[in-house]
């Protein structure tokens, strides 16, 4: 992890970077904000480790929670609600065993996300796997994919 | 004969998505092969472009033979051996995969300013816009204009804030232009949050090069030295494309230091926002980019006297600045006489929801919701009635049938209760649940909030918690007065334009929607049969063949039934979720 991190500084003082670049950097290689992570960083820079957190909960793009592998991002669009992506969801979870107020099945294999709008609302409604973009999707294909996944 | 033959596959996110990376392999593939195996002389050059707008019919492939142009609809992978060789090789087009008169009807209704090039030139070679007349106005603007001339051929034009305020654009410059100050920046808005809207997307990723001559005009029109794209997480396809065309612009010297050969400096930069909605907020914007959470401030200057890190700043959408250009080169007049007399130019929209075609529209404005939905979206999906649009996204309202010859600007948007906002318009019909839709809204801002002021964390989540009541039955007396009360109180309150508008969507519903409020509440019914907990889902007796189609979809085996004879549902395990509904071929499944 230190190696990761003291690449990640060296981008930020190489583009005079500021909090938002530093956590988009830790969450692209690690997948989410690790405790550890935050820490080394605020003693690195002295800044307190709760600007970080203050930063890091307000914006969406943001986990302090461990991913699942496979991300399954549902658009929650208004072209997409119109079309039943809230059906979608809720299929979903209950596919994967998803308790309500969670994101990611408890073996880490799924994490069922909503995003606010990915603005494709012409194939409405749409869903990320993996981040490739499925449009119309419906339940049926939704489950094939997951089958998919599962079985590879 | 040597034929001149260009390939076009549309690659937007639209078109990528529905397989046009794998079109545009494939007849890659094909002319390596012709070139080895058949002997014609053509030039051939397949290339990807940007969204032409048209993305229910994705993936969409020109074919243009010694200019000629074809336009076939959804084609996948395995139909481009059959258009090769029949369209290419032996010059008959596939007549039944062409996009035919409903292709050309869209666009032929449109007037095409901002959307000009998308779906026309390569978006990531410099010299696909370059040969369509690109960067001649940055030029012209660098090397031949004063700042102020610029300034004045901008307010001429009548061009407006496209992000939704409307403010006028040369009104801003000018103020930018006369506030001295060593360092100034110059920011593009790209921070398109209204869910329900593409259109800065597709310009960003189908024309980005025209965002970046529009910012280096106005860089140069205020004399700043700095700028900024401020480019949403959600769209990495944009950054891509938009950083392809800073780099190229760079080594061209259309960038940086001595642009153009002159004395003037543009350094221009990416930043990528981290999903927060509040950020298309020109204040928030600016926070987020210094790095700190992305809250408003009280507005006690503007931002062209004191912005990003307390310096100058100018602000405008994609769309603003994707104006710009054609402005500079067309003349003033031009894109005045274009609109209405209190807004110039044209507006790009994006048509979706229950609407035949969907896809981005741009059309002048002054234009009637009719035509936009009628002419333009070839009406509603599937022949069902239509119910409301609703514009300007959660800070916007529904207008319903009997105002649908409204005309579209910024003014009767916002007589009509609604906005015109960044420009995302989405068709509900009958089956749209008209007070799940302002739930649906409010749950939006709500979760979006940044929390700074009172009456939009606190009034948009009891707002909220009252519609929750009301969908699941539970309603009272008194809800439909108390939800009035708090969504005046809140617009009248807030801090910025995120709770000042929060409640459009209710009160807009509350005016023209009042009886389904009233159904739910009073009879506890769902006229749509949208809300779960006020449905039930019974099999019609009569008409099941017991072919099991639900029984094998249903999620909870809530649906018992022998092959053959009648199923029926136990509503005690049935969970609603209306996948049954949705199987049955007979129509024997009853939702009320």
């Amino acid at each position: 992890m230190e190696e990761t991190l003291e690449k990640i500084l060296k981008t930020y003082h190489e583009n005079s970077g500021n909090i938002i670049t530093i956590l988009q950097d830790i969450e692209k290689n690690f997948g989410y904000i690790p405790e550890e992570a935050v820490n080394w960083f605020a003693k690195k820079l002295d800044i307190p480790a709760s600007h970080f957190y203050g930063v890091a909960t307000f914006y969406s793009q943001f986990h302090l929670k461990p991913r699942g592998k496979n991300i399954i991002t549902v658009c929650r669009g208004t072209a997409c609600h119109v079309k039943g992506s809230e059906r979608l969801i809720n299929r979903l979870c209950l596919e994967l065993d998803i308790p309500e107020g969670e994101e990611t099945t408890s073996d880490l294999k799924f994490t069922v996300e909503k995003v606010n709008c990915i603005g494709a609302c012409g194939i409405a409604p749409v869903t990320l796997i993996n981040n490739t973009v499925h449009g119309r999707m419906t339940i049926d294909k939704l489950i094939k994919e997951i089958k998919k996944i599962k079985s590879e | 004969m040597e034929k001149n033959i260009i390939i076009k596959v549309c690659m937007g996110t639209g078109g990528v998505a529905s397989g046009g990376e794998e079109v545009l392999e494939k007849f890659k593939e094909m002319i390596t092969k012709s070139g080895l195996n058949v002997k014609i002389d053509t030039k051939c050059n397949a290339q990807k472009v940007g969204c032409r707008g048209f993305c229910s019919k994705d993936v969409l492939v020109d074919v243009i033979v010694d200019d000629v142009k074809t336009t076939y609809k959804h084609i996948k992978p395995d139909m481009v051996e059959k258009i090769f060789n029949e369209h290419i090789i032996n010059g008959v087009p596939v007549n039944e995969w062409l996009a035919g008169s409903e292709y050309n009807d869209f666009h032929n209704k449109q007037t095409k300013v901002v959307l000009s090039h998308c779906g026309d030139i390569d978006p990531e070679d410099i010299d696909s816009y370059i040969a369509v007349g690109g960067y001649n106005a940055a030029r012209k603007a660098i090397l031949e204009m004063s700042s102020e001339e610029i300034v004045s051929i901008i307010k001429n034009s009548n061009l407006r804030g496209r992000g939704g305020a409307g403010f006028p654009t040369g009104l801003k410059w000018e103020l930018g232009l006369r506030i001295k100050s060593d360092v100034k920046y110059v920011i593009c808005n790209g921070d398109e949050g209204d869910p329900g809207a593409f259109m800065d997307r597709s310009v960003m990723e189908g024309d980005p090069h025209s965002v970046i001559e529009g910012m280096i005009i106005c860089a140069k029109a205020t004399q700043s030295n700095y700028g900024y794209i401020y480019v949403r997480a959600e769209y990495p396809l944009a950054v891509k494309r938009l950083q392809m065309g800073i780099d190229q612009c760079y080594t061209r010297g259309f960038l940086g230091q001595n642009i153009f050969g002159s004395d003037f400096s543009f350094d221009l930069k990416i930043f990528q926002g981290a999903g927060a909605f509040v950020c298309g907020e020109a204040t928030a914007l600016m926070r987020s980019i210094e790095g700190k959470r992305g809250m408003p401030s009280p507005k006690l200057w503007r931002s062209a006297e004191r912005g990003l890190w307390e310096k100058p700043t100018v602000l405008n959408n994609v769309e603003t600045f994707a104006n710009v250009p054609k402005i500079i080169l067309n003349g003033a007049n031009w894109y005045r006489k274009l609109g209405t007399d209190r807004s110039g130019g044209t507006k790009v929209f994006s048509l979706s929801g229950k609407v035949k075609n969907t896809g981005l529209v741009e059309v002048p404005l002054g234009i009637t919701l009719r035509e936009i939905i009628y002419d333009i979206g070839g009406g509603i999906e599937g022949g069902k009635d239509f119910k409301a649009i609703q514009t300007g996204g959660p800070s916007g309202g529904c207008i319903p049938a009997e105002l649908l010859d409204t005309e579209v600007d910024y003014e009767s948007l916002a007589h009509a209760g609604s906005i015109m906002g960044s420009g995302g318009m989405v068709v509900l019909d009958e089956n749209t649940c008209m007070v799940n839709t302002a739930k649906f809204f409010l749950e939006f801002t709500q979760a979006e909030s940044c929390g700074k002021c009172t009456p939009c964390r606190i009034g948009t989540k009891r707002m909220l918690e009252i519609l929750e009541r009301i969908t699941s039955g539970k309603g009272k007396e008194g809800d439909i007065e108390l939800l009035e009360e708090l969504g005046n109180h809140i617009r009248a309150t807030s801090l910025c334009g995120l709770g000042m508008t929060a409640a459009n969507p209710v009160l807009s519903t509350l005016k023209y929607f009042r009886d389904e409020y009233i159904a739910h509440i009073k009879e506890k019914k769902c006229p749509a049969a949208v809300c779960r907990d006020l449905i039930t889902f019974t099999i019609i007796e009569e008409k099941c063949k017991g072919c099991g189609s639900c029984k094998r979809v249903c999620p909870s085996d809530a649906i018992r039934g022998t092959r053959k004879s009648p199923h029926r549902i136990d509503k005690e395990l049935c969970i609603k979720c209306g996948s049954c509904f949705d199987a049955c071929k007979f129509k024997a499944i009853l939702k009320v």
